[in-house]
């Protein structure tokens, strides 16, 4: 049959977890189709329409979708389900909120964060934090299927793709949007980034992040923040990097000020290229680190935006 | 209105996880096990809303073996009024737990069902949504901060790049995240008010579900361990390293 993805965008264009969705999918059924559902998202479908492997988009603009909510999400994707056999989201807020409803309705088990596809019926997931990996196994049923969008590249932009626009589903009129607080950034999507510099504790206050800031916009990196930073009020709560905050696989992960707590690690342990900068000589972080610096960061760090200046 | 609130046991948070030799899953053997921290801070949630007169009753659930009564006894020590023990041995997916607790929202008829956003074991982040889509209602998944208000609950939820917040229609299925509360401890002499309160057990079967799970886990195994790299003596050093690379 087919696979059906769910289009992670923000109604103006695509978001690059729906080009590492479809590279999961494409593994799993083919032909993929995409739902570009919102409000104002024609953009979104065109770059949707692009990605190789796929070959239709299914455009659903209506302002019932702007906000993404659950409710009328999962009544749109259900009224097109009986024409696939895989039903796949990334693992963003959004396809989180969104799928196990799907997957309730349609009376089958989701399986949550792919990190692998064996074949199209056996994958790959973590439990426990990624402190342990899970094979599993689903025969015999539709398959719905969230993915951890850092385990798989993205796919090229050089397809040519249908895009059909679709009527909106009933609306379950359950709930309503109210308003949302978005920070504003400059620098790239966490999640997306090539490079993505953390801060932790050691930084010791907010104004001591623009010592990060300042890295970032040098090497064009996303910031990122350990829990107890988090917490500290340092860095906004959607920085934060870890099991329970973001899941980063970038080509350069830097970690300063950064014990490497096992809730940190399993948020980044798969970066290709791990560097720590820690004044504590025994901190884990360096356990996992390819390039470990053990020093002041308030030394280092002007030391390293120093050395980045220089050509 | 009558809050439920759904409870699983887990390893302790703490606790370094080891999977076991056969490869078939995590050794549970003599392993501290815990209230799983979202649920706790599902409880703390519910306990608050009727400290605030939002609230009448806080009932807390669990699925799972006779043990789990130790993670009622928690919720109950924290402010539950009382607790229910659906008792199964083994391992249950989570849309089974889904249809376990619509049976249990058949029978108690709570306004509100607060769950953790997922389990810390299996990490699934799936049952308050299946829930949800169970009993046809509206959810509230990721949330930073509950406000009950008149019909309804307003929900200020941990989106990416922010916070969005939902006004959904009673009854209605919260799920938290970390930031929601900080539960609080448990005194002494509220561990042991929790003692006499009642908890009503039931099995699986008292509500006609099949838990046998549909997926199949074939195997489970540890992650590829990362190895240690160098130490490099200064910033400069460092980034002469990371441009032999290319990635700067």
């Amino acid at each position: 049959m087919a696979a059906l993805v769910l289009a992670e965008h923000n109604n103006l264009a695509l978001d690059e977890a729906t080009a590492k969705t479809v590279s999961a999918a494409a593994q799993i059924s083919t032909p993929v189709h995409v739902l570009v559902a919102g409000s104002r998202c024609k953009n979104a479908a065109e770059q949707a329409s692009m990605l190789v492997f796929v070959e239709k988009v299914l455009l659903c603009d209506d302002p019932v979708y702007a906000n993404f909510l659950a409710e009328p999400m999962a009544e749109l994707l259900l009224s097109r389900a009986g024409d696939y056999d895989a039903i796949l989201a990334p693992a963003t807020a959004n396809g989180k909120n969104i799928l196990p409803r799907v997957a309730a309705k349609l009376d089958v088990p989701q399986i949550s964060e792919i990190l692998a596809v064996e074949s199209p019926s056996v994958f790959r997931r973590p439990i426990y934090a990624g402190n342990a990996i899970q094979t599993i196994e689903a025969k015999g049923f539709k398959k719905v299927i969230t993915v951890r969008v850092a385990a798989f590249p993205a796919v090229a932009q050089n397809g040519n793709g249908a895009i059909e626009a679709i009527a909106a589903a009933a609306n379950p009129g359950l709930s309503r949007f109210v308003g949302e607080n978005l920070t504003r950034s400059e620098r790239p999507e966490l999640t997306g980034a090539k490079i993505v510099i953390s801060g932790g504790r050691g930084l010791q206050s907010k104004e001591n992040f623009a010592l990060i800031d300042r890295i970032a916009d040098r090497l064009g990196a996303a910031v990122g923040a350990s829990r107890a930073a988090v917490d500290a009020g340092f860095v906004p709560n959607d920085q934060q990097v870890g099991q329970t905050g973001k899941i980063v696989a970038p080509e350069l992960y830097i970690a300063v000020g950064i014990s490497g707590a096992i809730q940190h690690l399993a948020g980044m342990k798969d970066s290709k290229i791990i560097v720590a900068i820690n004044k504590d000589e025994g901190a884990p972080i360096f356990g996992v680190a390819d390039y470990g610096l053990v020093a002041d960061l308030f030394e280092a760090l002007p030391e390293f935006e120093r050395a980045l200046d220089q050509k | 209105m009558k809050v439920l609130v759904p409870v699983k046991r887990v390893i302790d948070f703490n606790v370094a996880v080891r999977v076991k030799a056969d490869r078939t899953g995590v050794d549970l053997a003599n392993v501290k096990m815990s209230i799983n921290p979202f649920d706790e801070i599902a409880v703390e949630e519910a306990v608050r809303l009727k400290e605030k007169g939002k609230a009448t009753e806080v009932v807390a659930v669990s699925i799972g073996p006779q043990g789990a009564t130790e993670t009622l006894r928690t919720a109950l020590a924290m402010g539950a009024d009382r607790a229910i023990l659906v008792k199964h041995e083994g391992e249950l997916e989570p849309l089974t737990v889904a249809k376990i607790l619509r049976g249990v929202c058949t029978e108690e008829q709570p306004g509100l069902v607060i769950l953790g956003k997922q389990a810390i074991d299996d990490d699934c982040n799936q049952t308050g949504q299946m829930l949800a889509a169970l009993l046809g209602w509206p959810q509230g998944t990721f949330a930073a901060k509950v406000e009950m208000e008149d019909g309804t609950v307003a929900v200020t939820r941990e989106v990416d790049g922010g916070l969005q917040t939902v006004s959904l229609t009673l009854p209605a299925i919260v799920t938290t995240d970390l930031r929601l509360n900080e539960p609080r401890y448990a005194s002494l002499p509220n561990i042991m008010k929790a003692r006499k309160k009642p908890i009503l057990e039931k099995t699986v079967a008292d509500f006609g579900i099949d838990p046998t799970p549909r997926l199949k886990v074939l195997e489970v195994r540890e992650p590829e361990k990362r190895r240690a790299g160098a130490k490099v003596a200064s910033a400069a050093e460092l980034v002469a390293k990371l441009r032999e690379r290319s990635v700067i």
